[in-house]
């Protein structure tokens, strides 16, 4: 870290090209090690892809990433799967459990946020800890009290234990994260909006929600890929193969298909990632601003 | 916000009290009270005292495979994820060209590598003549019986975890941007070397991120589920087999609520003891700057 116009004037130029060296030498060894790391860690990703379109024989024999001989015949056979439905249908049971838990969460997780972030009220404290409570508390201990309670209800082999939490401000982290944007947000202008006759509402609704869009969108972001990875949750509610998500769809498959059908299992797994690849590479900002916020200014 | 009746903001917190209430406070007290009971689903739960948890601490051996297993796996990834998040952290803070495209490359891993498409990629990368076996026998190296042996396979899951390192460097990288930059210049000035300004002046300017990492890692690390599930599926000789993957084959595969209930609690209190000692501890070594923090 060293600052060479702040170099005193009586420095002579062999000890600044000296410095201007040893820079250099420094930007060298940090670009090879994060080039040599990068690589390793993209590697499985980028060879996934290119095994995806080779053939099954030759998957097991060569450590390559570049097919030979390129077949898209591990996504034909794999989108058939081994059930009356295609992969399509688990893309569109994922879909339908996705987007009314992302808006969902979006709305519970605004106004929860905005209650806390504006407002005081009685049992505020003690309300905001079991926020950070929850956020720390391990799911594992819930889940069976969770599973009987929707039993006894009917909501067994729906969506409905999956999109209900949610809706209802389950996941802490984003109240969390939202509240920790709101209070970086002056409160001037919706005072301002208070002043001018808008009432709480439509103060939130036209002046915090728009400065808070960063933060919200994250939170769909997040929602969106964590939901689209989510086995668990699936695996205990949901039991007819008709109302699979694809990653219970995946799980089937590597139990159905027979041990020589990696391709296809392969080229399945790769669809199942485009949707989250696409929204990060489209947003990569608003991921890297949640995570930061929700972390750092913890 | 004058002129607001003083329960307004309880209006918006609404859903969240709905939530917490149905959903987390309820099943929290019923997994206790479960914990002491013999339920199976068919007849209504049956108190039976502390036997369940007598069971668990003197007649169950899968048990006490499962937690070692456990302690060990979290004790190994949480340390090494959080060693190398934060050592790519401080080599990327830097001004280098392409900064962005490294960041991004680290991070892919972690937005994925919960989903069952990367624990399905793991399976064929360690499989007999999988792509890492390919590799070692190239290089004339034997290959390796990665899901035959114990130890082996416990690595392999290891290695899916430090493999998602991202989201934890993101959140150093962060941190070690917002250290004010005056303070590295009075460090050059006084003639520290690059070590000495990373021990003494970033190290304890970044402790309340390195502790927030450490609980979210822990607690995370202590659930994980998909990777054992999917990859090793616990095995070989359960040395794999996680404690998540024993309370839900106990309570979705035998329908015994009461026993899973009590393994799920004995899993919790390690958490919670292990995260109790870390805040306390944490007025020893976290340093707050007066929130002088941006």
């Amino acid at each position: 870290m060293v600052d060479l116009t702040q170099t005193p004037p009586n420095t002579s130029d062999a000890l600044q090209r000296k410095l201007k060296r040893r820079a250099k030498i420094s930007a060298t060894i940090r670009y090879s090690v994060l080039a040599l790391i990068g690589l390793i860690m993209v590697y499985p990703l980028i060879w996934m892809i290119g095994a995806s379109f080779k053939t099954n024989a030759e998957m097991f024999s060569s450590p390559s990433f570049w097919p030979k001989e390129p077949t898209l015949q591990g996504y034909i056979d794999g989108w058939k799967t081994s059930t009356p439905y295609t992969f399509g249908h688990f893309f569109l049971n994922s879909l339908w459990i996705i987007i009314p838990k992302v808006i969902g969460t979006a709305i519970s997780c605004t106004l929860v946020a905005y209650g806390f972030a504006r407002f005081e009220f009685p049992g505020k404290n003690f309300l905001f800890a079991t926020v950070i409570a929850t956020l720390l508390l391990p799911n594992v201990v819930t889940r069976i009290p969770q599973y009987l309670l929707f039993r006894d209800i009917g909501w067994l082999d729906s969506f409905l234990p999956l999109w209900v939490p949610s809706a209802l401000a389950g996941d802490a982290f984003f109240v969390f994260m939202i509240i920790q944007f709101l209070r970086a947000i002056p409160r001037d202008m919706e005072e301002a909006a208070r002043v001018d006759g808008a009432n709480t509402l439509q103060t939130l609704i036209y002046i915090v929600v728009p400065l808070l869009a960063p933060a919200i969108i994250s939170v769909c972001l997040f929602q969106f890929m964590w939901t689209m990875n989510d086995f668990l949750g699936p695996l205990i509610y949901i039991s007819s193969v008709d109302k699979y998500p694809v990653s219970l769809a995946l799980k089937l498959s590597i139990d159905t298909t027979e041990a020589f059908a990696w391709n296809q299992i392969l080229a399945m797994s790769v669809l199942t990632l485009i949707p989250s690849l696409t929204v990060f590479f489209l947003a990569q900002k608003y991921f890297i601003e949640g995570i930061s916020t929700g972390g750092v200014k913890g | 916000m004058g002129g607001d009746s003083k329960y307004l903001g309880l209006w918006f917190v609404a859903p969240y009290v709905l939530g917490l209430v149905l959903f987390i406070a309820f099943p929290f007290v019923a997994s206790f009270y479960l914990s002491f009971t013999d339920y199976d689903l068919l007849s209504s739960p049956e108190w039976v005292g502390t036997k369940n948890y007598e069971k668990l601490f003197t007649r169950d051996r899968t048990f006490d495979k499962s937690l070692s297993v456990t302690l060990t796996y979290v004790f190994t990834t949480v340390p090494l994820k959080l060693v190398f998040a934060l050592f790519i952290a401080v080599v990327l803070n830097y001004r280098l060209r392409g900064i962005n495209l490294f960041r991004t490359a680290y991070y892919v891993p972690s937005i994925l590598g919960g989903s069952i498409a990367i624990a399905v990629l793991w399976r064929y990368i360690f499989a007999d003549t999988g792509l890492m076996n390919m590799f070692i026998t190239m290089l004339g190296f034997e290959a390796i019986n990665w899901f035959g042996e114990p130890g082996n396979a416990l690595f392999t899951i290891t290695l899916l975890r430090i493999w998602q390192f991202g989201s934890a460097m993101v959140i150093f990288l962060a941190a070690l941007q917002s250290v004010d930059k005056s303070l590295y210049e009075a460090a050059s000035i006084d003639g520290a070397g690059p070590w000495h300004t990373f021990r003494y002046i970033t190290l304890p300017l970044i402790t309340p991120v390195i502790f927030f990492n450490l609980i979210m890692q822990t607690v995370q690390a202590f659930q994980e589920f998909n990777g054992p599930y999917i990859i090793t599926e616990g095995g070989p000789l359960k040395s794999t087999y996680l404690l998540p993957l024993y309370i839900y084959e106990k309570a979705f595969k035998s329908f015994d609520m009461g026993y899973a209930s009590a393994i799920s609690w004995v899993l919790f209190f390690i958490i919670m003891v292990l995260t109790l000692i870390a805040f306390w501890s944490s007025k020893k070594w976290v340093y707050y700057a007066g929130d002088k923090r941006n």
